[in-house]
């Protein structure tokens, strides 16, 4: 196994909200260990205040972590000093945005994101090479025909249309970890797909990582090798993705996949009792931030902070009360209103 | 290997022109001008000032400083408008004055935006400190009275002449355009687009003037509008108290002089009046126009086509 | 299931755009009985939200749209040609509205209780007394704790802003509740508990519902009947059931086609290529054509007729019962 590609240990990020004197502290993220490898498609699942937005913009450089540090291909990023250090992470590590509508710069064409990109980080192309190359990742994300559809305005083409444009931009760089922060969300569920599959072929073709970045568990599914679970900022859970999403051992987790309308499921609501409210992470207290929502709280889990616990290779949970399986079933375990 | 083909949307077409000028002529601003009626008057208006303003010695019929005529004279075909008390072609002195006119409101538009664009659009993006110094001071700026100001001003320099007019106007008048393109960037912050630009490695300065900017180019063309208004009546006003340099030649200094020989009183209505016409058409003008930017960047506004019943 | 509630036939709903007139419903009908909960699903730009706005009769200024053609029979009353006095009766009495985004639809400078009281000020003569006892009241029924009728919008999470909403929409028991994607802002956890709060609600008041969204799997659990559109024009309709087990119509296949399960089989999806259609110039003959595996040259020709297909209806070429036979390639449910 190959030297993984991108390690964040110790991940915290904290804002100060409110006035200059009565201020509070926001722990967007707390303490939160993240290992991509080379090729691989790794997903990021939590609902809003989860903190994974903020993991997406902390591995772009966009926010600095208050603790923690992150290394990328053997190199510590948050001490790049020079301006050509910080250029080269950029291209290395380029993020795609959730909003197709406000993510391009709809004054210019198209083709300025790609062309800017082309320009900043390989300054040694001429004016020829980098149409050329524009072109060439119009094509590799399925805007075609290239030429013309670069020659577009934003409000020409629709969000799907745009959202390809968004991974052009970053295919532009010649990445090596490409963070996707909710690219399908805004867009309409059969344009999903699409997106979707995109990112699997640059992955088979190119060979590029991808960090995605989503609240829906089963698009997840689809294309990640792994899975990290969000909530309240903290990381809960962890593993490859048919063993969490069939044997769930955070009972964040179990309620997430339990909440997930699945049309192909038989008839009849799954034990949903939970109303959804979301987690305290202004000024929050000690202990594990679910235990309010949890149906195992104890009275530990209400004042120790639960820390994750490797329940086999690769495989971590932040719960007092996770249990690794004895002698594991071989294939699926139906889940609660799964097919049989 | 690459990804399937999408389909191409069924979408108007692009702009058919290669270059940024034809796009631009089919831009939204052209196409407004052209189907706003009250743009095109006030386009119509401007232009006709332009004209007279750059070419005043073919059109204007005698030398205006030439007090060669009988003065007091009433309107007649050798002289449209009358003569002066001092026996110059009011008329002549019309067209030779537009110029002055012209030149102050766009140069204290001109300079009045430049200040509101740097001032407004840098408070917004550099937030915090700056953000909150920048705003003071124009809110110190906007609150002032110009005239009082500029009286008080104008006293130290006896009979300001047009660069100080142009300075004073211009230092005095861009905090209403600041404080809107202020409040423009500001809800463009968090534009992804802008967030985009500089995790690519943008710098700062790059942004606010290429990524910004150029999507706030109606807001700038209606604040230099603004602007010119303000400069075309203000300093017109100046004029007429006395603030200007009396040998000078405009439509302010006109009514100066109108108004000291007391024109209207002595039956030489005309030139009383039309100095102060000319300034509103030209005010006007420069008013219409802002009704064409008002609407490109607030579609909601824009004419649309009704559906027919049936 | 009680007895006919509203009964829309042939409409169609236009709105004057820049690029000309656009159409987003055309030629829409559907039937609704007391107590029943209808689903209509539809992607960006099919026309849904137009469809539901012509319904509650909300077109107009400052929204926009006029409604060219059609009749709205809500309890034996046409409400196209009713006059906006006498809808003033109907609406928030008999029928009400859930808005999409709560942080849009709620002021933001009023409380909850203020906000109620408008609602019923405007529709009653109800004393304050009454007014505040049956504010009360609703704000329990969905499941807030009735101290937040102090509260402002932004105090509440986005999930009890949802259900004030619906609070706001039960005030006075009406027959019919329409909902437009009410539980698009929220988490997944919290979109499942505010649809099963809606349902039992429906259970404990028997009020219809239409519920419009963008998201069919959503509906899968809840609705009765289903209804997909597709620019502008409903492409099928029948009992939800049926059409998530048996789909007709090629684009409701594709859409089901669109959804990564959960549970199952990881499966590689396709998905629907291409985009919906601009509407100011809509494809001649079949709509969705131009993305359909199995259209044929007539599909491109000629607009399909709605066909009644065991109760159910569908707009397509293939069960119309004297063409051509359909492609052998049958596609899977």
């Amino acid at each position: 196994m190959s030297e993984p590609l991108l390690v964040a240990t110790g991940l915290t990020r904290h804002f100060r909200i409110g006035g200059v004197l009565s201020g509070k502290t926001l722990h967007a993220v707390d303490d939160v260990d993240l290992t991509i490898g080379r090729g691989e498609i790794v997903a990021l699942v939590g609902e809003s205040g989860s903190g994974k937005s903020t993991v997406a913009r902390l591995l772009a450089r966009v926010y600095r972590p208050t603790r923690g540090r992150i290394v990328f291909d053997g190199k510590r990023i948050d001490r790049l000093r020079t301006r050509r250090e910080r250029l080269r992470y950029a291209s290395d590590v380029p993020l795609v945005f959730q909003d197709p509508f406000s993510s391009i710069n709809p004054a210019y064409r198209v083709s300025h994101g790609v062309k800017r990109a082309i320009k900043l980080h390989r300054p040694e192309l001429s004016r020829v090479e980098r149409r050329v190359e524009a072109e060439r990742v119009f094509e590799a994300v399925g805007l075609v025909p290239p030429a013309a559809m670069l020659r577009k305005f934003p409000h020409q083409l629709s969000g799907g249309q745009r959202q390809r444009v968004g991974f052009a931009q970053a295919l532009a760089f010649r990445p090596k970890l490409i963070v996707a922060d909710e690219p399908v969300s805004m867009l309409d569920v059969s344009i999903r797909i699409g997106i979707l599959n995109l990112m699997t072929e640059l992955r088979a073709s190119r060979g590029v990582s991808f960090l995605y970045i989503t609240h829906d568990i089963a698009s997840a599914r689809y294309v990640a090798d792994r899975v990290l679970v969000m909530y309240g900022g903290h990381l809960v859970e962890e593993g490859a993705t048919e063993d969490v999403l069939h044997r769930p051992k955070h009972p964040y987790t179990k309620l997430l996949l339990a909440a997930v309308p699945d049309p192909r499921a038989p008839l009849g609501l799954a034990d949903v009792e939970d109303a959804g409210e979301p987690p305290r992470v202004v000024e929050p207290h000690e202990g594990c931030r679910f235990a309010p929502r949890c149906p195992l709280a104890t009275e530990v889990c209400r004042t120790v902070t639960p820390l994750r616990r490797s329940l086999g290779p690769g495989r971590l949970v932040a719960c007092h009360h996770a249990e690794p399986d004895v002698g594991e079933q071989p294939s699926e375990q139906p889940l609660v209103g799964s097919p049989a | 290997m690459t990804a399937p083909a999408v389909a191409e949307p069924l979408r108007p077409a692009a702009p058919a022109g290669p270059s940024r000028a034809r796009a631009v002529l089919r831009s939204g601003a052209v196409r407004a001008l052209l189907h706003n009626r009250k743009a095109l008057v006030g386009a119509l208006l401007l232009l006709g000032f332009v004209v007279l303003a750059l070419f005043p010695g073919q059109l204007a019929p005698d030398d205006p400083n030439a007090e060669i005529f009988r003065p007091g004279l009433g309107a007649s075909s050798s002289h449209w408008f009358g003569t002066t008390a001092y026996g110059q072609d009011v008329l002549s002195q019309l067209i030779w004055g537009t110029r002055q006119s012209l030149l102050i409101a766009f140069a204290v538009g001109g300079l009045a935006t430049a200040i509101a664009v740097i001032v407004g659009v840098s408070a917004a993006y550099l937030g915090g400190f700056a953000d909150g110094l920048l705003s003071t001071i124009t809110d110190v700026i906007l609150v002032i009275p110009i005239f009082p100001l500029v009286i008080v001003l104008a006293a130290y320099e006896k009979n300001a002449g047009f660069f100080t007019l142009v300075v004073v106007l211009g230092a005095l008048g861009w905090s209403y355009g600041a404080r809107q393109l202020r409040a423009q960037t500001l809800s463009m912050r968090n534009r992804d687009f802008l967030e985009a630009a500089r995790v690519r490695g943008e710098r700062r300065l790059y942004v606010i003037v290429f990524e910004i900017l150029p999507t706030m180019t109606s807001l700038i063309v209606a604040s230099f509008l603004g602007a010119a208004l303000y400069a075309v009546l203000t300093a017109a006003g100046l004029q007429f108290v006395g603030l200007g340099d009396p040998n000078s030649l405009s439509w302010g200094t006109m009514l100066y002089w109108a108004q000291n020989n007391e024109a209207l009183g002595a039956g030489m209505v005309l030139w009383a009046v039309m100095p102060g016409v000319c300034v509103a058409l030209l005010g006007a003008a420069f008013a219409l126009l802002n009704y064409a930017f008002d609407e490109v960047s607030n579609p909601a506004l824009r004419k649309v086509r009704r559906v027919q019943r049936g | 299931m009680g007895e006919r509630l509203l009964e829309v036939r042939g409409l169609r709903v236009a709105y004057a755009s820049e690029s000309g007139p656009v159409v987003p419903v055309d030629d829409v009908s559907l039937d609704l009985d007391e107590g029943e909960f209808l689903g209509i699903v539809g992607e960006s730009g099919c026309g849904k939200s137009t469809l539901l706005y012509a319904i509650a009769r909300l077109l107009g200024p400052p929204l926009g749209g006029e409604i060219l053609d059609g009749s709205i029979v809500f309890r034996g009353r046409d409400m196209v040609a009713l006059s906006e006095r006498r809808l003033r009766h109907i609406r928030w009495r008999e029928l009400s509205v859930v808005m999409q985004s709560a942080m849009n639809a709620l002021n933001p400078v009023l409380t909850i209780e203020a906000q109620l009281r408008d609602a019923c000020r405007a529709h009653s003569t109800m004393s304050a007394r009454e007014i505040r006892a049956r504010s009360e009241e609703v704000l329990r029924l969905v499941g807030i704790d009735p101290l937040h009728l102090r509260s402002y919008p932004h105090q509440l999470s986005g999930g009890m802003r949802q259900r004030a909403m619906i609070a706001m929409a039960l005030l006075f028991t009406p027959d019919l509740v329409i909902m437009d994607e009410p539980t698009s802002a929220l988490d997944v956890v919290a979109q499942r508990s505010l649809m099963k709060q809606i349902k039992q609600l429906q259970d404990q008041l028997s009020f219809a519902v239409i519920f419009v969204t963008h998201d069919m799997s959503l509906v899968s659990h809840f609705s009765d009947r289903l209804a997909v559109m597709y620019a502008g024009q409903i492409v099928e309709l029948g009992p939800t059931r049926r059409v998530f087990d048996a789909p007709l119509h090629p684009y409701t296949r594709g859409l089901l086609d669109s959804f990564p399960s959960v549970a199952g089989p990881r499966t590689h999806l396709a998905g629907i290529p291409g985009s919906p259609p601009d509407l100011v110039e809509p494809p001649s003959g079949c709509r969705f054509a131009p993305r359909c595996p199995l259209a044929t040259d007539r599909s491109h020709a000629v607009p399909p007729p709605l066909v009644d297909v065991g109760g159910d209806l569908v707009r397509c070429h293939l069960y119309v019962p004297d063409a051509e036979p359909a492609p052998a390639a049958a596609v899977e449910a």
